[in-house]
């Protein structure tokens, strides 16, 4: 079986997350659970913030051949969705709330 | 008469004014915005538990920012402002509209579509990988989050928004190390004239592009991209500057070329649908609130109002100047012709991973001249994205492979949903 891009990058690079907080970064944090573990957010992150401000990915892209990390943040593009308590979402407009359970694993094909 | 049914789709500077305008001639309407608060793209507000000043957010538009915010403040006791409520299609004075899960659809008389602009996209070589974002979504982090999209970061293409927010990531205390414009100097220099119409922008847009130079960022016009390189994530951008092949290294892109309509029309055709602001046309966050006046004020007078003939009259000749200094804003920054000189391996269609070289296949070996018909063989344009980011690039493609002007081969046509939809769907009642 071809080994998913993502498990590939969790060696690489694990130091630094994707973004940077620069402003206001100092906001109540809240817990949440990512791709089955615990994670934290800050109050008024987008699930897109949350994960890459933890980690260098969001999820793979769309046909499973590589990952991404979301294109366009207004969404637009459609590149970020991720399944929030079981339901698809933009991650990328989507804000964390304490609890929320978000797996980034599978892909959402639209119908 | 009864008043009509009057609904705005968009709450950024054009749908809020058109909504106030219609509210002081106490006409009421229906007004949504996907968004959960009203500002639109340029007056974006954050999240509740960003408490900072507007100031730090919106710099030399703060004052306008607040004056918005407080207009759709107060206007949202006086008509039926819906936030957070997507509109997803429409069809024969129905507008269906998508809030937390719940399907409506809306009966109108009289439409004003003000939904705005996004970046005008072009695919380069790499531009899947992650850390390459739109230059807007580059803006969207730092104006609704608070962060910069990498550690460091290159911002590549052209247009004022590239100089505004690297401004703005450099005032915000991130690492940048290059702005790389791929028009030339000399000809912002053959523009300076028409953009010498709204003195005061130009003022900004200058003081943005010398403040850069301040902070020792490197800024190189008259680029040629050739692509963003790196493994699993981007490492370096390639580029040609005169004969001389240059990268940088970076994690991070911001990606843009200008702004585009987020309909794909300027003009409606329909009777009883307005557009309005930098959805009906490119024009930037001043014109969109004077348009959007205008289209409330056009509206009223319609519903036989009495109108301040003067205050239409002074809008038309401020409307008239900003057009100049957008005339001059595409002479100094227009869209370089790369769609048609991409390499075969190029990925075209990021939603389903389309490579150029496919779709020249597909172009030859069905005789494609035609932009949906291209569409129906190669699939590009059909993606979850219908066709936003890599519509323009796919039409330049083809015209080059079938020797046609690029307006001889059609765009493409959207379906609803505009938007997909968040599944499981539940059916409207
Ligand atoms: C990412 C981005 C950043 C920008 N930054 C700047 C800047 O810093 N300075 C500047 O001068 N100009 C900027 N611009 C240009 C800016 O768009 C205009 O100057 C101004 O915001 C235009 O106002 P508007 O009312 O026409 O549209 P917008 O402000 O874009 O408002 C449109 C609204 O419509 C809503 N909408 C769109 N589609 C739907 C739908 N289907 N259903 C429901 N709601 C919908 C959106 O949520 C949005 O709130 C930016 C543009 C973009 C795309
Ligand atoms: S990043 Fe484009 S839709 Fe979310």
């Amino acid at each position: 079986m071809k080994p998913s891009p993502l498990a590939q990058h969790s060696t690489d690079e694990a130091a630094q997350p994707r973004m940077v907080r620069l402003i206001e970064a100092e906001r109540a944090r809240l817990t949440f659970s990512l791709d089955g573990a615990p994670a934290t957010a800050r109050e008024g992150d987008t699930i897109l913030t949350a994960v890459l401000t933890a980690r260098r990915y969001l999820a793979e892209s769309a046909g499973g051949e590589d990952t991404r990390a979301g294109f366009c943040l207004m969404g637009a593009c459609q590149e970020c969705w991720v399944a929030v308590d079981g339901t698809r979402a933009r991650a990328c407009s989507t804000l964390v709330t304490a609890g929320m359970s978000v797996a980034t694993g599978g892909h959402f094909t639209v119908g | 008469m009864a008043d009509p049914a009057i609904a705005i789709v968009g709450a950024g500077p054009a749908g809020i004014r058109a909504a106030e305008a219609l509210s002081r001639h106490g006409l009421s309407a229906i007004l949504v915005d996907e968004a959960p608060k009203g500002g639109g793209q340029i007056y974006r507000q954050p999240p509740d538990s960003f408490q900072g000043p507007a100031s730090s957010r919106y710099g030399f538009e703060a004052r306008k920012a607040s004056a918005l915010h407080l207009t759709i403040k107060r206007l949202a006791t006086a008509i039926d402002y819906r936030p957070s409520t997507l509109a997803w299609n429409v069809c024969n004075g129905r507008l269906d509209t998508l809030c937390a899960g719940r399907g409506e659809s809306v009966v109108f008389d009289i439409l004003v579509i003000a939904t705005g602009a996004m970046d005008r996209m072009l695919p380069l070589p790499g531009w899947t990988l992650p850390g390459v974002y739109a230059l807007g979504g580059a803006q969207i982090a730092l104006k609704y989050q608070g962060c910069a999209i990498g550690q460091n970061t290159v911002f590549l293409g052209t247009g004022p928004l590239l100089y505004l927010v690297a401004y703005q990531y450099a005032k915000a205390g991130a690492k940048i190390e290059a702005v790389l414009d791929v028009n030339p100097a000399h000809a912002k220099r053959r523009a300076l004239f028409a953009l010498a119409s709204s003195p005061r922008t130009l003022a900004k847009g200058i003081y943005y592009r010398a403040s850069l130079g301040t902070h020792g960022i490197a800024v190189e016009e008259g680029v040629t991209p050739m692509g963003i390189a790196g493994t699993d994530e981007v490492r370096d951008v390639h580029y040609r500057r005169g004969s001389v092949d240059k990268s940088v290294r970076c994690d991070a892109v911001g990606l843009g070329f200008g702004l585009k309509s987020e309909t794909q029309d300027g003009e409606s055709t329909v009777s009883g649908v307005y557009l309005a602001g930098d959805g009906a046309g490119i024009g930037g966050a001043d014109a969109a609130e004077l348009w959007g006046e205008r289209v409330g004020l056009s509206i009223a007078a319609r519903c036989g109002r009495r109108h301040d003939a003067s205050r239409i009259a002074k809008i038309d000749r401020r409307l008239a100047r900003l057009a100049r200094f957008r005339a001059g804003l595409e002479r100094a920054f227009p869209l370089p012709l790369l769609g048609s000189t991409l390499p075969d391996d190029t990925i075209l269609c990021r939603c389903e991973s389309i490579r150029v070289g496919q779709v020249k296949d597909a172009i030859r070996a069905f005789d494609v001249v035609e932009m949906n018909r291209m569409k129906a063989i190669s699939r590009v344009g059909m993606g979850r994205c219908q066709g936003r980011m890599c519509g323009h690039a796919a039409a330049e493609l083809l015209a080059a492979e079938t020797r046609q002007d690029l307006a001889a081969v059609g765009r493409l046509r959207g379906q609803p949903p505009i938007k997909p939809l968040p599944m499981p769907w539940p059916g409207t009642p």
